[in-house]
């Protein structure tokens, strides 16, 4: 299942400013995953840094959130 | 394209509309509560029309969240008895920032239809009641929260991520974007009714604090109070009013995905390529032919965006451009000559009636400093979302 959800980084940035609920997660990674099935997905990057372009692995689904990490 | 009506069905059957009456508040940190904001509009548009508040026939006014900001639901009927109007059709439209864009294009189409002769189409937000993190709370329920809301994202967070696939895609700079907050600043500092009437330097917009990379505090619009409002009768009544109304040439607006990760791009707007073919093609023009032009910059990325789907810029040369200086007050296409939602402000339900008050201004001359020299036929482009919805109109001197 998990190598079923992995994939490339389409796009990314690090929030600083979040709202109330994710204010203690600040600074975070948010990016869109191009997973290999070609769907799309907006997804947190933890860990290192991942730049467009970049193959991620998924981690993780937390709260309905999917986390990825630099592969 | 689906979905698209004929331009010549419309041509044929539909009435050509004028706005014949402008009325802006200050856009800003206001004192006045939402309802004196709005009437506050509305007055001065009805003055400026030489109109009666008791001949409006129709009240469309778009506002985004006032449930949330002021706890205030049912506007229409609560603003528009305030304001005079009676028990006439009195309707709050919400489409995110492009909530009065869409409320112009309504009260267009019932005046256009033949229904309604004399209607005012408005817009408000009053967003300083709340603190930042509650306001940028309420802003991201405007996108999908089921999905990228859930994950963390703001709309600076969606905007920075159109941003760097845009630099990753088209090698669109840091400076590129800077120089279009410069820009907007400059105009803006030379219009009295700007929320931020201050002049900054490309030095301070790239070393702004970070709000979501690559956007700082300086690529972001402002969080605003204001109202805005138009009163628009079909050009045939006009000239009974004023020698000095503005025909509306063309208004379109269309629809896209809410969530940024099911757009198949994100480097353009469908939704705005739409509005704006669909409106050129309406109005008979096309992108050499406007003189002026609001653009919807929510964020720095998103005036270099729209300036390629609307044709002003080729396809991944918006940002060189803008850092061209071909968007100045005195460049090829004057682009937000008022200050844009950057210095000006962004009250998002009032910013679509806003930047068609703006060009109205622009187009009569009266706009002071900020006056561009041709000002024969404008555009405005209202984005609600990450181009969700897009309201596009061209407006031209009588």
């Amino acid at each position: 299942m998990a190598d079923l959800l992995d994939g490339v980084v389409y796009t990314e940035t690090i929030v600083h400013s979040a709202t109330p609920q994710f204010a203690a997660d600040a600074p975070y990674q948010l990016a869109i995953i191009e997973v290999d099935s070609g769907r799309r997905l907006t997804a947190r990057i933890s860990g290192e840094r991942a730049d467009i372009g970049d193959r991620v692995v998924f981690v993780e689904e937390r709260d309905g959130v999917a986390y990825y990490c630099k592969r | 394209m689906q979905g698209v009506p004929t331009i010549d069905a419309i041509l044929k059957y539909m009435r050509p509309v004028a706005v014949i009456g402008i009325g802006k508040t200050a856009f800003g940190v206001l004192p006045g509560d939402l309802r004196s904001l709005a009437v506050e509009a509305i007055t001065g548009a009805l003055s400026d029309a030489r109109v009666n508040a008791s001949a409006v026939q129709a009240f469309y006014l778009g506002n985004f969240a006032g449930p949330s900001f002021v706890g205030q639901n049912h506007l229409a009927p609560y603003i528009g008895m305030a304001a005079g109007f009676g028990a006439i059709p009195s309707t709050r439209i919400e489409d995110a920032c492009a909530s009065s864009g869409s409320a112009f294009f309504h009260a267009w189409q019932s005046v256009a239809a033949g229904i309604y002769d004399v209607v005012v189409a408005a817009g408000v937000e009053k967003m300083t009641s709340q603190g930042t993190p509650r306001v940028t709370e309420i802003l991201a329920a405007a996108g999908d929260m089921a999905g990228e809301g859930r994950a963390g994202a703001t709309f600076p967070a969606l905007f920075a991520m159109i941003a760097r696939r845009h630099m990753y895609e088209f090698g669109t700079t840091r400076r590129q974007l800077a120089s279009v907050a410069v820009k907007n600043h400059a105009n803006g500092a030379k219009n009295p009714l700007a929320h931020m009437r201050k002049i900054i330097t490309l030095e301070q917009a790239l070393a702004g604090k970070p709000v979501a990379e690559p956007l700082t505090v300086y690529d972001c619009s402002l969080i605003s109070d204001g109202a805005a409002a138009v009163v628009i009768v079909p050009v045939e009544h006009a000239a009974r009013h004023t020698s000095r109304f503005a025909r509306v040439r063309a208004v379109a607006q269309t629809a896209d995905h809410v969530a940024l990760d099911e757009k198949p791009g994100i480097t353009a707007f469908p939704a705005v390529r739409s509005a704006g073919e669909q409106a050129y093609s309406m109005a008979g023009l096309g992108p050499h032919d406007i003189e002026l032009a609001e653009l919807h910059d929510c964020f720095t990325i998103a005036e270099i965006v729209a300036s390629e789907d609307l044709g002003f810029a080729n396809k991944g040369d918006g940002g060189p451009f803008a850092e061209a200086g071909c968007s100045t007050l005195d460049g090829r296409l004057p682009i937000n000559a008022s200050g844009g939602l950057k210095s000006k402000g962004h009250p998002v339900g009032a910013t679509g009636v806003g930047q068609i008050c703006d060009v109205v201004m622009q187009l009569r001359g009266d706009a002071g400093e900020r006056q561009v020299t041709r000002h024969r036929i404008g555009l405005t482009e209202n984005l609600g979302g990450s181009g969700a919805t897009c309201v596009v109109t061209i407006l031209e001197a009588a």
